[in-house]
């Protein structure tokens, strides 16, 4: 009987456990929502920002996001998707092939700051592209090239075998049957992969920090060799370096709230992806 | 003939494609390597073992890591007695004593806050929880390695929860059908049979989520005050290595030797995530739960 009861206080301690993190959860998205939504305007959208970032909106912000976005899923994709056709369809057993699966675990466990002080060292100083677009395009492609990999991998592999024999034994070469038989069934979960990879780099701080992102640049940029502004780090500049952080809360809440709608935005279109391709594909 | 050769160069440049990765991380090692070289040369690696981190002063400058690796241990540390309970104790109960509707509605929800950008927890942090612990344990200022420890821990969870989840839902059928075959509570199957064979996967899981701590940048350096003391009090202000490379790198000049002090911090810490990783891959494998 005492058994009994021991057993059912630890069944609701970690149901308790479980709660308390879904209402933090909870809690942080409404305490965004709340705040920010009334600081939400047209002019906060479309305007750019005056007074350092006291008055005006965040247009160049969310545009400089946008464009990284675009930049790094123009190189990290391409690159991701390549990487792991040849890994799942060409790689043998070896060497080789398990320094690439090293690598990509390595680069998957780096700390995002140290991709900061890579894209430093190797895109704005050696390369001398400066603090630019570009620059934070290829750090951000970097860092998120383990994800597009991984998951476009995870993608290939879920292709039922036959349909490459069936394909093989009619005398289809092999990129042939990997480009007619395999690919069109695996790019939506590749897709999907690769929309995670977006929020991540929509939603980073410290590589851009180091590589593109300007304090304070209310023109939009011009080139790929430009600064410009981006949503996480003007969050953080508006929240712990501007010289009158009370008076800015609005400001700092609807940029959050911004961020948050693109990124799990974003997350939730990955995750209704997943949801249809799992009940289309039933091999 | 023609897609023989087309067959090859396409083979070549998938192959390319796919080694990129491993140039990338040569990339990053070479790159660290060689600015915290120039710094173990002149003025010397014995520099970085003062106990000082004073960057940039009028008198004498001081580039001790020690502040900075103590500060980054404690949060760590503090980060991970959170975790692990939270984590561990959702990850069974979302596995085993969840109904599957249940569950069906929790996973997602959890991997909504993996999803959250960490610069947006730190400013939670900073408006919410920074406040919260000042005046929950009557203190001069809210920014502390404790609160600092809370939000991380926000950010490992996910992570522990995904991963340790997989390792138990591997634990095969047979074990608890033959633990519930001989008498044992559904209770005594879970604690007795399913989580200690699952237990290698929750270590790694812990191990995953500790170096997603150790790497976090910008909600640590948003709510620890950033002070570069070495102490063991989760109440005191403290700097961790990433929020130093953070805060101090946009005003550095380029070659000077703060700047390659700070790479000098970039290799400790990518050392230690890069073993932390290893180690959990090695776990994982070893017990097939990858």
């Amino acid at each position: 009987m005492r058994k009994a009861r021991t057993q059912q206080a630890i069944c609701w301690l970690m149901r308790a456990a479980t709660y308390s993190i879904v209402l933090v959860i909870a809690s942080i998205i409404f305490k965004i929502v709340w705040n920010g939504l009334p600081a939400i305007s047209w002019e906060f959208l479309t305007a750019r920002p005056r007074l350092s970032g006291s008055e005006g909106g965040i247009l160049p912000a969310i545009v400089g996001t946008l464009v990284l976005v675009v930049g790094t899923i123009a190189v990290a994709l391409p690159l991701g998707m390549c990487s792991a056709i040849y890994l799942s369809e060409y790689a043998k057993q070896g060497k080789f092939t398990r320094a690439i699966r090293l690598a990509i675990l390595t680069l998957a466990g780096v700390p995002s700051i140290v991709f900061g002080l890579f894209g430093l060292g190797l895109f704005v100083i050696f390369l001398r592209f400066g603090a630019s677009i570009i620059a934070g395009c290829l750090t951000l492609a970097c860092m998120i090239l383990p994800i597009i990999i991984v998951s476009s991998e995870e993608a290939l592999r879920a292709v039922p075998q036959s349909l490459r024999e069936g394909s093989l034994a009619l005398g289809a070469t092999k990129w042939q049957t990997i480009r007619k038989n395999v690919l069109p069934y695996s790019i939506p979960g590749m897709l999907t992969g690769s929309i995670l990879g977006i929020g991540r780099a929509a939603g980073e701080t410290a590589p851009i920090l180091l590589t593109v992102a300007a304090f304070y640049l209310p023109r939009l940029p011009k080139s790929i060799f430009d600064q410009v502004m981006a949503l996480p780090y003007h969050l953080y500049i508006l929240a712990t370096q501007h010289p009158d952080v009370e008076k800015v809360r609005p400001m700092q809440y609807g940029t959050a709230l911004v961020l948050l709608t693109l990124v799990l935005g974003v997350n939730l279109a990955a995750i209704l992806l997943r949801i249809r391709i799992r009940r289309r594909q039933k091999w | 003939m023609k897609t023989a050769w087309q067959e090859k160069a396409v083979k070549l440049t998938l192959f390319a494609a796919a080694s990129t990765s491993i140039l990338i991380v040569l990339g990053i090692f070479t790159f660290l390597g060689k600015e915290a070289g120039h710094f173990a040369v002149t003025p010397g690696i014995e520099k970085l073992l003062s106990g000082r981190w004073v960057p940039v002063s009028f008198q004498e400058e001081s580039f001790g890591l020690l502040p900075l690796i103590t500060g980054s241990l404690l949060v760590t540390v503090l980060a991970m007695v959170l975790t692990i309970p939270f984590g561990v104790g959702a990850s069974v109960y979302i596995s085993e004593l969840a109904r599957p509707l249940e569950r069906e509605i929790l996973k997602p929800f959890i991997e909504i806050l993996a999803g959250i950008p960490s610069v947006v927890i730190g400013f939670f942090g900073l408006v919410v929880l920074a406040p919260l612990v000042k005046g929950a344990f009557g203190l001069p200022t809210g920014f502390t390695a404790l609160t600092g420890a809370a939000l991380l821990a926000l950010m490992a969870i996910p992570t522990v929860i995904s991963i340790s989840e997989d390792a138990i839902r591997s634990v095969p059928e047979s074990y608890k059908a033959a633990s519930l075959a001989l008498g044992a509570s559904r209770m005594q199957t879970m604690w007795r049979v399913t989580v200690p064979a699952a237990l290698p996967g929750i270590v790694a899981a812990v191990m995953l989520g500790t170096g997603r701590v150790i790497g976090e940048t910008m909600a640590v350096m948003m709510v620890t005050g950033n002070a570069a003391v070495i102490t063991g009090s989760p109440f005191k202000s403290v700097r961790t290595m990433t929020a130093t490379i953070a805060a101090e790198m946009g005003e550095v000049p380029f070659g000077s030797e703060h700047y390659r002090a700070l790479f000098c911090v970039g290799i400790v810490l990518l050392l230690a995530t890069f073993g932390l990783n290893i180690i959990a891959q090695k776990v994982l494998k070893k017990y097939r739960m990858g």
